[in-house]
This record gives C-alpha cells, sequence and structure tokens, in this order.
C-alpha cells in the first residue's frame, strides 16, 4: 500500500500537470505583446488586424502584402498592421466573432452584408464615410447595400461585379459555335447547350443549385428574365413576389435543358467552387456566375486563360436588369474607438486609394502582376464609370486578363440596368429557393407552379417575422 | 463468557466507520481527486458547461455583440412552426431506418463469418477496418467520386458490366439517402466488427462443440449460440447506432448539403443552417433549441430502450 506521503506527492504532481495544462490552454495572447518586464506598453501603438488572403494563397502574394504593410506602417507611425489569414464564410465568421478573433478589418460579400446589418453584426461607419468624402461617390446601387433604413453606412464598398455568362470558348469550337458571338438570348443558350452537349458529351449547361447559391442564381436570371423576388413596400416591409413569370420562366429553362435537351451534364450539386472548379476543367459550357471569377478560375483551378470567354446575361421581359454584388471593406463591431480609427485608416489606404489615385492604382496593380495575379478582371465601378475608366487607362501596361475574350461582356454591359439583391431575408430566402431548383434539375414531374406558390408563401412568412 | 448487548451487537456488526476528511485523505481520496481533476475540469470547461450555455442559448436571442434577450420559448416555438422540420425528422428517420437495415446486420455477419475463418484472420480484421482509418472527410470526398453520375462514373462503370443502365445515386431525391447509407455502413462497419470479433472470442468454445456434437450447422450455431452470448454487445451496440445515426451531420452536409429537393436534410443539418448557413450567426437561439430538443428526445429514447432490455441483456 502506497503510503501517505507518496501519495500526496503523487497527487501535487498530478495536480501541478493540471495546472500546467490550463496554463497553456489560457495563455493569454496580449502577453505576448509584452516589453519584457511583464507590462504591456501604455502608449503603445495600435495593433491593427487585418484580413489579407484566403488559406493557400501564395507566398508572392504575402511579399506583396508585407511590402504594402511597411509602406502604410511608414506612413502611420501610431498604427501595427497585423495581417491575418482570412476568408469570408458564414460558419466562421459566427465563430470568430463569438470567440472574439475576428480581424479588425475584413471583407464581407454584398450577398450576406445585409443579413449581417439586420443581425448588428457590423460597425456604423457613416461619420467616418462621410468625412472622407465618399458618402456621395459611391455608386448609389452599390452603396445601398451598406445602409440600413436609416441611411447608416456599414462599410466601405470596396470591389463590385455584375452578374455575366462565361462560356468556354474551346467546347464552342468544337460544336461549331462562334466563340467570338456568344449567345444573347436564352433560346440562344439552350441552342448552344444542346450544341455542346451533343458534340462534346460534356454539360453544354450548368447552374448552381447549394448551400443558397441555388437561390442567388434563380433570382439573377429572373432578374436578366424582368422579374424580382421581392418588392420593398417603402416602410421596412417587404413582399414576396417569388411566384413571378421570369422565376418560372428560369425554372422552366432549367427543365427543358436537363429533361427535354439532356444538355445540363450530370451534376445538380455545385456551388460557387465547384461550378468553377469544373468548369475550370473544361467539363461545362456555359454558366452564369459574378464577372469577377476569372481570377479564381484561373489561379485556383488551373484554368487555361485562352479557353476563356465573358458575356453579358441575356436580358428579356419588361424592366430586365443584371443582378450586382461584390464585397465591402468592414471594422469589426466589437472594437474600440482608437482601433476603430486605425481601421478606416487602412481601409482607405488600401482599399479606397487605389480606386481614386493614380500612383496608388499602378503601385497596386505592377505588385499583383508581378506576383502573377490577375490585373484588369471585368468588375462594375464602386464610384463612378468615368474614374473607373480612367484607373483601367492608368493601368493599362499591367492588364494581364485577355481581355478580347471578355469584349463581349465589357463592350456591353453598360448598356444593362444594375440590380441590387433582395434585401429582406437575402440568405434564407435563397435557402428556401434552392430546393426547387434542385427540384426542377431531378424531378422530371415537378410541379412549377406548386412550388413558386409554395415558396412564395414560405418567403413571405420569413419576411413577416 | 457474557457480553453486553452493546458489544454483542459491535461484534456481530462493525461499527460504521467514520468518513471524516482526515479518513479520506488516508483512503486516497486526494490522490484520486488529483488524478481525476483535469479530467474534471477539461470536462467542465469543454463539455458541460458548454451544454449549460446550450440550454440557456436555447431561451435568449443574440446576435453575439449586444447582451442577449430573453424570449421564453419563442425560439423552440419557431422551431415547432419551420415546416422544415417535419422533413427532417422523417428524413433523419429513414436514415435510420435504412443504417439499421442495412449497417446493423452486416458487421454481426461479418464477425461472425471472419470467426470462422481459420487463416489470414488478422488480415481480414485489417481489411475491415481499414475503413475507420481513412479520415471520414476524404472518405466522403472519395465516395462522391464513386457516386459521379454520368456513365463514366465508377460505379456507374460497374453497373455497366453487369447491364445496368447509370443511376443518379447523389443526385436523385429516391435515391440519395440510400447511397449516404452505404457510405455511412461502409465507414462504420470496421469498427463495429472489431468489437463483435472480441465478443465472440469470449463465446465459450465448449457450447461450439456441443451444438457440433448435436449436428447444428453454421447459421443454427449462429442462431442459438452466438447471438444469445453476444445480446448484450448487441443490445449495447444498437443503441450507440441508433444515437449516431438521430445526429447524422458528416454525410448529408459533404455529399448533398440536404438536396436534392431536401431530400437528405437531417435534424442536425437544419440545426448548422440555423445557427451558421442562413442567418450568419443571427440564429444561434433556435439552432440551441432543437438541438436541447434532439437531446431530451435521445436522452428519453436511451433510458426507455435500457428499461426495456434490461430484461433480456446478460448483464
Amino acid at each position: 500500500m502506497m503510503s501517505l506521503n507518496r501519495r500526496t506527492t503523487a497527487a501535487g504532481v498530478a495536480l501541478a500537470a493540471g495546472a500546467l495544462l490550463l496554463t497553456a490552454c489560457s495563455s493569454d495572447p496580449e502577453a505576448e505583446t509584452d516589453d519584457g518586464d511583464g507590462s504591456a506598453t501604455p502608449d503603445a501603438t495600435v495593433e491593427l488586424r487585418v484580413a489579407t488572403f484566403p488559406p493557400g494563397a501564395d507566398a508572392a502574394a504575402y511579399e506583396a502584402f508585407a511590402a504594402q504593410e511597411a509602406q502604410f506602417e511608414a506612413d502611420n507611425p501610431g498604427i501595427d498592421v497585423i495581417g491575418v489569414e482570412y476568408e469570408w464564410t458564414g460558419p466562421t465568421f459566427a465563430v470568430q466573432l463569438a470567440g472574439g478573433s475576428l480581424p479588425d478589418v475584413f471583407t464581407v460579400p454584398f450577398t450576406d452584408s445585409k443579413t449581417l446589418l439586420e443581425n448588428g453584426q457590423l460597425m456604423d461607419v457613416t461619420a467616418e464615410v462621410e468625412e472622407l468624402g465618399y458618402a456621395d461617390s459611391f455608386n448609389p446601387i452599390i452603396l445601398d447595400g451598406v445602409q440600413d433604413a436609416d441611411g447608416s453606412i456599414y462599410g466601405f464598398p470596396r470591389q463590385a461585379y455584375a452578374m455575366g455568362l462565361h462560356y468556354n470558348r474551346s467546347l464552342f469550337e468544337e460544336a461549331g459555335l462562334d466563340p467570338d458571338n456568344p449567345p444573347a438570348t436564352w433560346d440562344e443558350v439552350r441552342e448552344a447547350a444542346d450544341a455542346i452537349a451533343e458534340a462534346t458529351g460534356k454539360a453544354g449547361y450548368a447552374q448552381m443549385a447549394i448551400y443558397n447559391t441555388g437561390g442567388w442564381q434563380l433570382t439573377a436570371q429572373t432578374v436578366a428574365r424582368g422579374g424580382r423576388t421581392q418588392v420593398e413596400n417603402g416602410d421596412g416591409t417587404y413582399t414576396s413576389t417569388i411566384n413571378n413569370p421570369g422565376t418560372k420562366a428560369t425554372l422552366e429553362f432549367l427543365h427543358a435543358l436537363r429533361f427535354e435537351d439532356d444538355s445540363f451534364g450530370y451534376k445538380y450539386d455545385l456551388d460557387w467552387g465547384t461550378i468553377n472548379q469544373e468548369f475550370a476543367a473544361g467539363n461545362i459550357g456555359m454558366y452564369t456566375s459574378g464577372s469577377d471569377v476569372y481570377t479564381a478560375l484561373v489561379r485556383d483551378f488551373g484554368m487555361n486563360a485562352d479557353d476563356y470567354g465573358l458575356t453579358v446575361l441575356p436580358l428579356e421581359g419588361e424592366d430586365p436588369g443584371t443582378l450586382g454584388g461584390g464585397d465591402i471593406a468592414v471594422v469589426s463591431p466589437t472594437v474600440d474607438d482608437a482601433t476603430k480609427a486605425a481601421a478606416v485608416k487602412w481601409i482607405d489606404w488600401y482599399y479606397m486609394q487605389k480606386l481614386l489615385n493614380e500612383d496608388a492604382a499602378v503601385a497596386d496593380a505592377q505588385v499583383l502582376a508581378e506576383s502573377d495575379q490577375a490585373v484588369g478582371t471585368p468588375v462594375l465601378p464602386v464610384l463612378s464609370r468615368e474614374l473607373y475608366e480612367e484607373s483601367l487607362v492608368w493601368i493599362e501596361d499591367y492588364v494581364n486578363v485577355p481581355v478580347d475574350q471578355m469584349a463581349p461582356f465589357t463592350d456591353r454591359i453598360w448598356d444593362q440596368t444594375p440590380v441590387g439583391e433582395p434585401k429582406g431575408k437575402t440568405q434564407e430566402i435563397y435557402a428556401l429557393l434552392d430546393p426547387i431548383v434542385q427540384a426542377v434539375l431531378t424531378d422530371e414531374n415537378a410541379d412549377i407552379d406548386a412550388l413558386l406558390t409554395q415558396a412564395d408563401t414560405e418567403a413571405q412568412a420569413l419576411l413577416d417575422q | 463468557m457474557t457480553t453486553t448487548p452493546a458489544r454483542a451487537s459491535a461484534l456481530q456488526k462493525p461499527a460504521p466507520r467514520r468518513r471524516g476528511p482526515r479518513t479520506w485523505v488516508r483512503g486516497g481520496g486526494l490522490t484520486t481527486l488529483a488524478f481525476a481533476l483535469p479530467m474534471i475540469l477539461v470536462f467542465t470547461i469543454f463539455s458541460w458547461w458548454p451544454i449549460v450555455r446550450s440550454v440557456v442559448m436555447s431561451v435568449q436571442e443574440t446576435n453575439l455583440i449586444d447582451p442577449p434577450t430573453f424570449v421564453g420559448l419563442d425560439n423552440f416555438v419557431a422551431v415547432l412552426n419551420d415546416p422544415l422540420l417535419g422533413t427532417a425528422v422523417l428524413n433523419t428517420l429513414y436514415f435510420a431506418a435504412l443504417a439499421l437495415v442495412l449497417g446493423f446486420p452486416i458487421p454481426i455477419l461479418m464477425a461472425v463469418l471472419m470467426s470462422e475463418v481459420r487463416r489470414g484472420k488478422g488480415i481480414y480484421s485489417a481489411l475491415a477496418y481499414l475503413p475507420v482509418v481513412v479520415p471520414p472527410v476524404v472518405a466522403v470526398l472519395l465516395w462522391k467520386v464513386f457516386y459521379d453520375a454520368s456513365p463514366d462514373g465508377v460505379f456507374n462503370t460497374m453497373l455497366g458490366w453487369v447491364g445496368i443502365a447509370p443511376q443518379p445515386w447523389l443526385q436523385s431525391p429516391d435515391m440519395a439517402m440510400p447511397s449516404l447509407v452505404i457510405e455511412a455502413t461502409w465507414a462504420a462497419a470496421g469498427g463495429s466488427i472489431i468489437i463483435y470479433l472480441a465478443a465472440l472470442l469470449s463465446v465459450p468454445a465448449e457450447l461450439y462443440d456441443a451444438a457440433e456434437v448435436d449436428g447444428a450447422s453454421i447459421w443454427r450455431k449462429a442462431w442459438h449460440v452466438t447471438v444469445p452470448q453476444l445480446r448484450g454487445v448487441i443490445f449495447v451496440m444498437l443503441i450507440l447506432q441508433i444515437l449516431a445515426t438521430a445526429q447524422i451531420f458528416l454525410e448529408p452536409f459533404l455529399f448533398t448539403g440536404g438536396g436534392p429537393n431536401n431530400a437528405t436534410v437531417t435534424v442536425l443539418l437544419l440545426i448548422y443552417r440555423y445557427a451558421f448557413q442562413n442567418s450568419l450567426g443571427g440564429n444561434y437561439g433556435m439552432a440551441t433549441a432543437l438541438s436541447v430538443m434532439l437531446a431530451i428526445f435521445l436522452a428519453l429514447l436511451s433510458w426507455a430502450y435500457f428499461r426495456l432490455t434490461h430484461r433480456w441483456s446478460t448483464s
């Protein structure tokens, strides 16, 4: 039998081990910034944690960022910028917010900003935007995406896109189609899809359908056919109009490609990432997505740039438009005033100046081009069209994307009316629409009218909450 | 010699030992506590406290920034009014039923067959256990490739060899759930087989010898000797499987995202959607409310199950 002494020693060792474990678990990140004698520097510079790139970005991108960071810190001695790997996803946002590890400055897509706004999860930067003089400069449709009902502004729109029709030029050629003359109506899209499927055995046309992207694309094509999925009543309430001719025509189009023409391929469970992957691999003839996906297609999925083609979405019906979207730079809702001020300085310097200032634009384009990042991907101006077109002249020496292959888009996009995403319960209603897209793609006998009526009722119930 | 009644009683029954603090320390209580303390702390911080917080959160509304507000049973009412809840519950039951029909007997059968093998038992065990070693996410992504619905897909090519037309697998509302169950069974069978194999070793060989002398076939030996001897393990494995299938998440999340047409939305996937996907962290209340309901249901189910099977169990 163990003596009391030995038992006490064993207990002591176990307790010490436990204490050590807990100390390790609770090590304070602040401790790393201590100045050596255990106390934090009293008038320390503001530490600003800013979002950089998604995990997996190449070393060149980080080197480029380090150079910009050093330059900013030289201009702003009171701010210590710390780059943090960051990728926007709903789940990680919530967890980082709850855990207090959200960067102080990060970006959010327009499509999610309304939801965050409704939840009160973004910092109000109205005063700062006004002070910098941007309030009247932003494209109003884009600014609308970051404003609440009272007109308060919750972020800086930094880049925007319009929905486009992306197509594979090689598959077009294989199918005997002219890649310089892409489809201009939805009927022509259907014919081209049929020809591609017939000639190549690949999916002539594909569409996203899961993780809310089905609802997103259905909404985009509804707008392109002159429909809207909801209307604002002007008093902060919304009426669901999902059961409209544009949405119905879109669903009938998808159903016809899948079951009548057999030109849709075999994948009805694609999302933003996987459809890009399939398209980059040459398995899809056409699909719709934001006009700025070229960078992801070539940089992340290894697409051959020569195969890439981009045109505008065909518009039909009364009052059609092209759904826009983009990114906004926002400040974490939990930071103190000093950090907020530093954050706004960083956003202005890092994201906004290159839209306004020739030197900043050229420096940015140069850094990107030297690290083989795409320069010149078609976007929508977040400020004025004139400024955007001027900025393209500033950076023309660095443009490295196949501009000619994007001409069908860039030549015609200005004729299209940009339309913002639905504001009420955006993501929840997209989620509601996903199964409808899936139903018409997987059930030959899907009753489109019944599906739309049900979705309309459910969407209205959400909007009335 | 006579004894006083008190002494007699003391002799007959030793006086209860006083469990004072000193006795407790002398008895090794401190050491026990010290060794258990790290575990107790870890469990408290990472398991029990979050459970308590979940229950609290289920009656609150929070955006993770402002102080939460108490909303009573609103979250529970909202969950119960969600038209998707019924679909999710039915889908989960369907998954559980399919997994029970397919996934429960196969490991027992495999274990019995493998225990009959005379040579190379280790190789068979290793092969059976191999899928468990593959990380679940990798396994699902691999199977996603196998389930490719085009005629060139791995499984469709194999079906083509025997003249069966290509199947839509994950791309059809009717086939998606069975496809998920097949993968889940493949992934989990190895672990169950190993447990059954170990349990089979404890069955006395004499019973088989006696059955053999009586002229019993393999089938009769399995039914009349093996199954009764394994019933304790079988009952535990059954409830573990029911609990696991009720919480199925990985497969529908990674394979189908709940589609097509909500055919694979399960209760846990719905919880995930409430918390993260649709409202970006704005609906933790509903998510935790449904979690609490699921936990209570499973706790009651387990209790009822053990009450019912107590008499039949060997233990």
